[in-house]
């Protein structure tokens, strides 16, 4: 804008004799800081009492600190030895290994990392606990000798090659076992066929949702189609027929659908009723794979349908009279024109549904018997059943990547900001 | 489409009643299975389908002693006392934190605007067993775990995403000159939130306060992990009776909470038809 050589310009000056540019940055800054402060309580609220946990939670997946706090001399004597050879490494990790045992059961320990270990290899539960009573015996010189003598476990390398394997204070143990995998001396390994369990329920998971949102997409568009297309009054009182189930307990849906679907239900006796169905031929639709996608297709089918509904409503109705002058019948003006502008609706609607149908875990314990369960129910019985933690929240860790992507690709179709409610 | 032509052709007519027909169907798929519980549960029987007397309007195949149960039973009497005590001061504390963030959001000049939002945002996305599962470790550690507070802390940080989402939805209709307005007459801000801005904002907290209760009334996963027996609340007891498959009493809870979201959702309504009255456009 100014000449090179043209004189420079005397900046210009506020009332109270600043330039005018400092003082319009101090008002922005202020008012970022105002901004700030009325986010801040919020931010530091849900970084406190929700992203914290989470983060505290994903740990614990690598977290493997036990072996080398309960054995740490055990585990420095291993760091020579080499695993590949098979044979068991020599008197100085007996020794080692008997010292430390003695700590453990004097604080009581050694029972943990029995617990630990045996996740990575049968067995070691026990010899942890027959081991500690031993150790209290052992005297004098051959340690090695006295340890097989008091189990003989201890004389097979596959438990040494084990102890070195897990003697890290991270492991990646939990991951491997999450996507059904096992680390042996010669690298990662899958499991066998038959003990794949984990694959099988993400992509089951995978695969129910995406059949649950492709439900609710074919069954809610026609009903987004016709609220958008009646007149406002008649389409306010049928949407109280989408609002209502919105609105109700998941507890009370649940249990509606555990009632109408059971054998001895209300679905079965009215087909018998009417005669489609024998007594003794009543269809099983609970406790498997269709109880969980008819009761979740229904819970799930207003967050289909609202935000189809509200990119339906922008659609003008003119675009669709224009196609029929054209002469367009009413199938290609439907088709050609009107579904491409509804798209969007469905991108957000068809996210949505599918990012809660994957992390669902209630609808899927109460109706899902053991062919309906998620990857959640999973976890939920490793948290409070079968307290392998580490690996819960391995497949914690995995569910939640899976969730955040699909989280940033609706923030790139919708935009975390357009989320509508009602 | 929304009604038929005179000179609609014979396909046009059969087309138009055969997806009325079809939507009817999807509306009754929508509606029955909330519907079909309220008779269901004045069964004089323990069963949970109709029985003959029943179908037969027979008195006697009816009864309220479900209700009874619900009404004199002290472990569903505890729940509800509980779910009452919880919800309010999870409300509560999501309604403030998440108005409050709605106006900071709201501002033209946020520095990584939508980081925090997504930040902010994240509770209703992240699924409930993952979140359940974090606060079960960390709140032990800070022995939150099988508190009264801990459970509130929970439920209120998974309500605010819905306070924050119908607060900036209000927000995006209301009128910044109104502001400006009121301090060129010498208001401070303080005056000028309460007496200018809350009024015209209001439907939108009230309804994100809503949203925020109905999270913690209807919340089980979190509890289950996070609560203790004495935090049992409704949905809690629900999800038990419903696991053991015992109670019909279930039913009986079930058909009190409809009617409840049937009232909420009158509430909510009357709130939408009051924002547009004043925002100025004319309600359907």
């Amino acid at each position: 804008m100014t000449q090179p050589d043209a004189p420079a310009l005397a900046p210009v000056l506020t009332q109270d004799g600043r330039p005018l540019k400092a003082s319009l940055s101090r008002a922005l800054r202020r008012e970022k800081l105002r901004a700030f402060l009325l986010i801040a309580p919020l931010l530091a609220f849900v970084l406190l009492t929700f992203a914290a946990p989470i983060v505290d939670m994903l740990l614990r997946s690598v977290d493997n600190t036990i072996v080398p706090e309960t054995l740490p001399r055990t585990v420095v004597v291993l760091a020579d030895w080499d695993p590949k050879a098979e044979e068991l490494p020599g008197e100085a990790a007996y020794v080692a290994i008997v010292e430390d045992l003695r700590e453990a059961v004097a604080n009581k320990t050694h029972t943990r990392l029995g617990t630990r270990l045996n996740y990575e290899q049968s067995g070691f539960s026990s010899l942890m606990r027959k081991s500690g009573r031993a150790v209290e015996k052992i005297q004098g010189p051959d340690v090695k000798g006295q340890l097989i003598a008091a189990d003989a476990a201890w004389g097979d390398p596959v438990i040494w090659q084990t102890l070195k394997l897990y003697s890290g204070s991270t492991t990646k143990g939990y991951f491997l076992a999450a996507l059904d995998a096992k680390q042996t001396v010669e690298g990662v390994e899958m499991l066998p066929e038959g003990e794949r369990i984990y694959l099988m329920l993400f992509g089951r998971t995978l695969l129910m949702s995406i059949v649950i949102t492709l439900a609710c997409v074919v069954i809610g568009y026609p009903v987004a189609f016709l609220l958008a297309q009646l007149p406002m009054r008649t389409s306010n009182l049928l949407m109280i027929l989408v609002l209502l189930p919105f609105w109700t307990s998941l507890l009370v849906r649940t249990s509606a659908w555990k009632v109408l679907l059971q054998q001895q239900g209300v679905i079965n006796d009215l087909l018998v009723w009417i005669g489609l169905l024998s007594d003794d031929g009543r269809l099983v639709m609970m406790n498997n794979a269709t109880g969980t996608i008819i009761a979740m297709t229904h819970i799930l089918l207003p967050f289909m349908i609202l935000p189809l509904y509200s990119v339906m409503k922008t659609i003008s109705p003119s675009y669709m009279r224009a196609a029929r002058s054209l002469g367009a019948n009413d199938w290609t003006a439907f088709w050609r024109v009107y579904f491409p502008q509804s798209v969007p609706g469905i991108g957000a609607g068809a996210v949505l549904v599918f990012i809660l149908a994957i992390g669902y875990y209630i609808t899927p314990e109460l109706v899902g018997g053991t062919s309906g369960i998620f990857i959640s129910n999973r976890i939920a019985y490793h948290i409070s059943s079968s307290l392998n933690w580490g690996l819960a929240a391995a497949l914690g860790a995995l569910l939640l990547v899976a969730v955040l992507i699909l989280f940033y690709v609706y923030d790139k179709v919708v935009g975390i900001d357009n989320v509508k409610l009602g | 489409m929304s009604s038929l032509p005179p000179y609609a052709s014979p396909l046009q007519r059969t087309w138009h009643y055969t997806f009325r027909t079809l939507c009817g169907l999807i509306f009754f798929f929508l509606i029955f299975p909330i519907l079909v519980i309220i008779p269901l549960s004045f069964n004089a029987q323990d069963f949970f389908t109709f029985t003959p007397e029943m179908l037969a309007l027979d008195p006697d195949g009816y009864s309220t002693k479900h209700y009874v149960d619900f009404f004199t039973n002290p472990d569903w009497q505890n729940a509800l006392r509980n779910s009452f005590m919880i919800a309010p001061a999870a409300t509560l504390l999501a309604t403030v934190l998440g108005t409050l963030a709605a106006i900071g959001l709201s501002q033209p000049h946020v520095p990584f605007r939508s980081a925090i939002m997504a930040v902010l945002i994240s509770p209703m996305i992240v699924p409930l067993i993952i979140a359940a599962a974090g606060m079960y470790f960390f709140y032990s550690r800070i022995g939150l775990q099988g508190t009264y507070w801990g459970v509130v802390l929970a439920h209120a940080v998974l309500g605010t995403p819905f306070v924050i989402i119908t607060v900036t939805a209000t927000l995006v209709g209301f009128d910044k000159s109104l502001v400006r307005a009121a301090a060129s007459m010498g208001a401070g801000p303080i005056t000028t939130f309460f007496k200018v801005q809350m009024p015209l904002i209001l439907p939108g907290v009230v309804s994100g306060a809503l949203f925020a209760f109905i999270t913690s009334f209807d919340e089980v996963v979190v509890v289950l992990f996070l609560g203790s027996a004495s935090q049992k609340t409704l949905p809690w007891q629900m999800f038990i009776g419903l696991r053991e498959q015992i109670s019909p009493t279930i039913l009986a809870v079930a058909s009190i909470m409809v009617v409840l979201s049937v009232m909420l959702l009158t509430v909510l309504e009357l709130l939408r038809r009051r924002s547009e009255r004043l925002r100025g456009v004319t309600p359907a």
